[in-house]
């Protein structure tokens, strides 16, 4: 048997059976691309013929199984003549290999030691059995979705048939990742088993398919599965199915869940045929604006993830990981820093003036990390790690100090000169202010090039950007340490210069008081809600104003009203002063009961919906167009990657730079020209609009 | 008895201590386990040194009653603190001393050189003692879990068994009540301390009055801050914090003490949950260094550690512990009572207390039962506990012996003289019939 392949070990033991390794080398996980799938299918061809009894499916890396098919290769296609073949070729091969998996002569048991996503898990559901390790980084699912397409190598037919259309469907729409705990539960692994016992799993499995007893989990189907995969009664679940996807999105944006579910729908009673048109259907949506466009997001977020690295020995990361941060300030953004920190592995205290302030937040975090963690004793160690501090005495201790007190200039500066005091000589000093520059606070210290900003999003748990914040002092290494550090509490840093709002305010800003500009000239909230969601923002503009609170979204408009070509609209004052705060006060621009939007009627005549997304995507897009003449941030990249994980701009447009330049700079130019005309000067379009069309 | 120099003892330091507030127990289970609060003293007290749980060489703590799953509390304390996984640690019972012995163990550590910086303390969740089954019940349960199930045979023998069943099988046995007191002369604590208040003809109004000076002197202390550097807050998982000994009764007063009724002997008893210690959760860790650890990380340090010493007595009188601890330690350093500026007595009983100073004072007594040929003398009052005590803090047991020397090292270096260092004596009654005595000094205040 050949055994030497790149990316595949290849080994057989006294029992004649077969473990296949992968161990795609220069990289730390494992994805299917076009070679380890060629090699895979020489692989099995040599097998199907052999005297091999069984064989293993494993993974030579730490903690992980399959990632996935390789996202590189995604956009490869494009370059061909034909791409739509192309991708169709590349999908088919794909399919072949795990059609050839399932067709082998003799059982197959795929071990999942770790992520096991996307072209990951359609190999195992190829597997006759799937094993799966009881770590906290087992993680399972079919994201293909967050791309623009579905699975492609079999999986929505190998899913729909072991878990049944409404689990797979939840699965392959959303694009969660469960825990082994769960695949367990619906089925989707046979066994989890303890590290102890992982190696010798396998072999007791196939001991117990020898002797005849079954194996725990392998049920019969239930009747139900074939039940609702009739021919008559398969529309109606589509349609009940599509009915509740409809609410959350829009087909024109994102086809490929109305595509899958269409694929369902038409062909589930014949596998054969379905494995034909999923190939096609995916070939068709890869190509497709909305895919390629989510997977430029997807290399955006790889590139923000790129920069936490340590690189070379000149890239000087002093204390990285920090082995104690120091918090100051335990309320909404302190606090839950503090608890993040601690739930990703670090010790962390955490300053406050306050008990009580203190004793909330450590309800917070038990009640977060209940949620967010399984096992007990892991609950109790990160509980550990978070150490509430009334005397501030984890200043002398901390090699990264984070601020998160209230945006006073003079109180941020009393709270860093105490520091420099008395914190170790090489402690990076860290700032979460998102209105006051950076060298106002660092002008009383004796070493200003220490401090950096590290901006956080509210909520600090979901939000996965952070804004590095860089002053004409920091020096080069704390600004890496911060990068670092974010990546290593699992966020995407974004490098940006001390102005003004940074790159999210700066942009979000005009955006949103544009759209209360608008409610004040009667047009109802619902209807500027709708535009911008017809455009593509996951949430509109006044929900959102009211979700992030009226009060703090009037006191960033206020700060950078004094630099942006911007008034501060009336109403917004009155809805403050009147307590009407948003979500938080059950009353803003909208009501709300228990948390939830009254919705309300959409009857307005007067400007068009187009109308209305203009004004507010072209001062978004105008001022994002500002930000990088500025050099707020590097480049269009990250001016994208800003913009799309700060705020959630319609990642299937690609971002607003991207957005640009596929409608064309001078055409965008010109209709912000004709909005200056119509509505103010606010729409002109800057300077940087000059600067971004290409040389004559 | 070997006479020594103290300026011959090789010095044992202790950099810092802290203590969680001693909370009293109010019938359900407290909101913190042993290990908690020793977690929560110790995470705050390293924050305090220039080092971190790393640097430690050994773990030393007190813990009469662990929960089941604390067994070595002082292990599990090491690692949920940060200590080097190599770092060994052990936990140390001598009923109500605990916390003291754990203090002697970690001087001897030093002092052998097998260690330069040990953390030791003692733990107590007195209010989290388990209520247990009668034997009766956990025979019966043993029966009724060894029938295996063979189909019908099976209903007969469980039915057989469930006619077993008797009501009295379900009368729970407080293990708190039953940890209280001596199996081997068949008395409680509070009536040991009864027969001292016999022997010494101790009043009830007596009890009462020292027990109230013990809250007011509590309540000041509080008042005035003195407290400030030597507890720090607990915060619980629930939106609670605890930052002050919520035992403390500021509205004590001699006519509400008197009301109440005798706990321990109901018909003619003296001795009242007023004026003895109360049950309390609460764990005291401090930190103790060799003077080659105080060289190498450039310590400032609390104060020093002498000499300890342990000695037997009748169970039936355990309370006078003190009295048989005290006269060796200072005979060891020909030291008399005016040569001792601050003392700690535990206060197991306000009667125990009294009856302690009441028998040093007493030649008699001094001659018959310590085999000296004086008595020692009296204890002035305004230097004996004069922050309170187990009666208004509480007396979480495995933790009061590491209380009164922290206290008692804070308490000196707050009235550094300028010539010469000041001494303290801290001891405390065993149950079980021990007493322990430990000798402390201040540093000499840095010109």
């Amino acid at each position: 048997m050949k055994t030497d392949y790149e990316n595949w070990l290849v080994t057989i033991d006294n029992d004649q059976v077969v473990t296949l390794t992968l161990d795609k080398p220069d990289s730390s996980t494992n994805v299917l691309s076009q070679s380890v799938l060629i090699e895979l299918q020489s692989i099995l061809d040599e097998l199907k013929t052999s005297s091999v009894s069984a064989v293993i499916f494993q993974s030579g890396k730490q903690n992980s199984f399959i990632a996935g098919a390789d996202v590189n290769e995604f956009s490869l296609f494009q370059d061909k003549s034909n791409s739509y073949d192309a991708a169709l070729h590349a999908i088919q091969t794909g399919q072949e290999v795990m059609n050839s998996i399932e067709n082998l002569p003799f059982p197959s048991i795929a071990l999942i030691n770790g992520y096991c996503l996307g072209g990951g898990m359609e190999l195992a559901l190829s597997c006759n059995y799937r094993i799966a390790l009881d770590h906290e980084n087992s993680k399972l699912g079919l994201p293909e979705i967050k791309l623009g397409i579905h699975p492609g190598f079999g999986g929505t037919v190998r899913a729909n048939n072991l878990l049944g259309v409404l689990k797979s469907m939840d699965l392959m729409l959303t694009g969660r990742v469960i825990s082994v705990r769960s695949a367990k539960r619906i089925g989707l692994v046979d066994e989890v088993v303890a590290q102890r016992h992982f190696n010798k799993a396998a072999r007791q499995c196939l001991q117990n398919i020898h002797s005849g007893k079954q194996i725990t989990g392998q049920k019969k189907r239930p009747f139900y599965f074939s039940l609702l995969e009739m021919v008559f009664i398969r529309p109606l679940v589509a349609y009940i199915l599509e009915h509740k996807v409809r609410k959350h999105i829009n087909q024109a944006h994102y086809p490929a869940p109305f595509a899958l579910l269409n694929l369902w729908k038409l062909y589930a009673g014949d596998k054969d045929l379905m494995m034909k048109k999923e190939a096609e259907s995916v070939a068709a949506l890869i190509n497709s604006e909305t895919a390629q466009n989510l997977i430029r997001v997807f290399h955006l977020q790889e590139l923000l993830k790129n920069q936490g690295k340590i690189t070379t020995a000149d890239d000087h990361n002093i204390n990285m990981p920090p082995q104690h941060i120091h918090v100051i300030g335990g309320g909404v953004m302190g606090g839950d820093i503090a608890i993040w920190c601690a739930y990703k592995g670090f010790t962390v205290t955490v300053h406050d003036k306050s008990n009580e302030v203190l004793s909330r937040l450590m309800q917070r975090a038990n009640t977060f990390l209940k949620r967010k963690i399984k096992h007990r004793c892991l609950i109790q160690a990160a509980l550990d790690r978070l150490i509430p501090d009334l005397k501030n005495n984890g200043l002398n201790k901390a090699n990264l100090i984070i601020e998160a007190i209230i945006e006073d200039v003079s109180a941020k500066q009393h709270v860093f000169k105490e520091a420099e005091l008395k914190a170790n000589p090489d402690c990076i000093f860290a700032t979460n202010t998102s209105s006051i520059p950076l060298d106002d606070i660092s002008k009383v210290l004796q070493d200003p090039a220490r401090l950096v900003g590290i901006h956080f999003f509210n909520p600090v748990a979901r939000m996965p950007l952070i804004e590095v914040v860089t002053s004409t002092v920091t020096s080069d290494t704390v600004k890496n340490s911060a990068m670092t550090f974010s990546k290593a509490i699992g966020k995407l840093p974004l490098p940006v210069t001390s102005t003004p709002g940074f790159l999210v305010n700066r942009v979000l800003m005009p955006y949103l008081l544009e759209a209360i500009e608008l409610y004040s000239e009667g047009i109802p909230a619902a209807f500027i809600d709708k535009a911008a969601k017809d455009f593509g923002m996951p949430m509109g503009p006044i929900a959102l104003a009211d979700k992030v609170g009226l009060d703090i979204c009037l006191s960033v408009a206020n700060n950078l009203a004094q630099y942006q070509n911007v008034k501060v609209p009336e109403i917004l004052k009155e809805k403050v002063k009147n307590g009407y705060l948003g979500v938080k006060s059950s009353h803003g621009f909208y009501t709300y009961s228990k948390g939830r939007l009254v919705t309300q009627n959409l009857k307005y005549q007067g400007l068009s919906l187009s109308q209305v997304s203009n004004r507010l995507m072209f001062r978004l897009l105008n001022e994002a167009v500002a930000c990088l003449d500025d050099k707020v941030i590097a480049n269009e990249d990250f001016l994208d990657a800003g913009i799309i994980f700060g705020i959630g701009f319609a990642p299937f447009l690609g971002g607003p730079m991207h957005y640009i330049k596929h409608q064309g700079i001078a055409e965008m130019d010109h209709t912000l020209e004709d909005l200056s005309r119509d509505y103010g000067e606010r729409f002109r379009p800057t300077i940087g609009w000059e600067h971004l069309m290409p040389m004559r | 008895m070997n006479h020594q120099n103290i300026t011959d003892q090789e010095p044992v330091y202790v950099v810092n201590g802290l203590r969680t507030p001693q909370l009293k127990a109010t019938g359900k289970p407290g909101p913190f386990s042993a290990g908690d609060l020793a977690v929560a003293a110790a995470r705050q007290l390293l924050l305090t040194v220039p080092f971190s749980a790393q640097t430690l060489d050994e773990v030393i703590i007190g813990c009469v009653m662990p929960d089941a799953s604390e067994a070595n509390i002082a292990r599990q304390i090491a690692l949920r603190i940060g200590c080097d996984i190599k770092t060994p640690a052990w936990t140390v019972q001598r009923n109500c001393a605990s916390g003291m012995q754990a203090i002697h163990s970690g001087m001897n550590s030093i002092r052998s050189g097998t260690a330069d910086l040990v953390l030791v303390g003692g733990t107590e969740a007195m209010s989290r003692a388990p209520v247990i089954w009668s034997d009766d019940m956990v025979n019966w349960l043993t029966q009724l879990f060894s029938i295996r199930s063979h189909g019908i045979n099976s209903i007969g023998q469980y039915l057989r068994q469930i006619v077993r069943l008797r009501p009295q099988f379900f009368k729970p046995v407080f293990s708190l009540l039953k940890g209280l007191k001596d199996p081997l002369v068949g008395l409680s604590m509070g009536q040991t301390a009864e027969i001292l208040a016999a022997r010494f003809n101790i009043s009830r109004s007596e009890m009462d009055q020292y027990a109230q000076q013990s809250q007011q002197r509590l309540s000041q202390c509080i008042t005035q801050g003195k407290l400030d550097d030597e507890v720090t807050s607990v915060y619980d998982l629930y939106n609670h914090f605890y930052d002050h000994d919520n035992g403390v009764r500021k509205d004590s007063s001699l006519i509400k003490l008197s009301r109440l009724k005798p706990v321990f002997d109901r018909s003619y008893g003296a001795i009242t949950a007023g004026n003895s210690a109360q049950v309390s959760d609460g764990a005291t860790v401090l930190i103790l260094a060799s003077a080659q650890a105080v060289k190498q990380h450039n310590l400032t340090v609390l104060g020093k550690l002498i000499d300890c010493h342990w000695q037997g007595l009748p169970p039936e009188e355990m309370g006078l512990g003190p009295a048989h601890a005290i006269p060796p330690l200072l005979d060891k350093f020909h030291l008399e009572i005016e040569d001792i500026d601050y003392w700690e007595i535990n206060e197991a009983f306000a009667a125990q207390v009294l009856a302690c100073q009441k028998a040093l004072d007493d030649d008699d007594y001094c001659q018959k039962k310590l085999g000296l040929t004086h008595k020692i003398g009296k204890i002035p009052e305004d230097r004996l506990n004069i922050d309170g005590g187990g009666i208004s803090l509480g007396h979480p047991v495995g933790a009061s012996g590491s209380r009164i020397v922290l206290h008692l090292l804070k308490l000196l270096k707050r009235n550094t003289s300028p010539t010469k260092p000041l001494r303290g004596v801290a001891s405390l009654c065993i149950g079980g019939g021990q007493g322990g005595a430990i000798l402390v000094e201040s540093m000499r205040p840095v010109q």
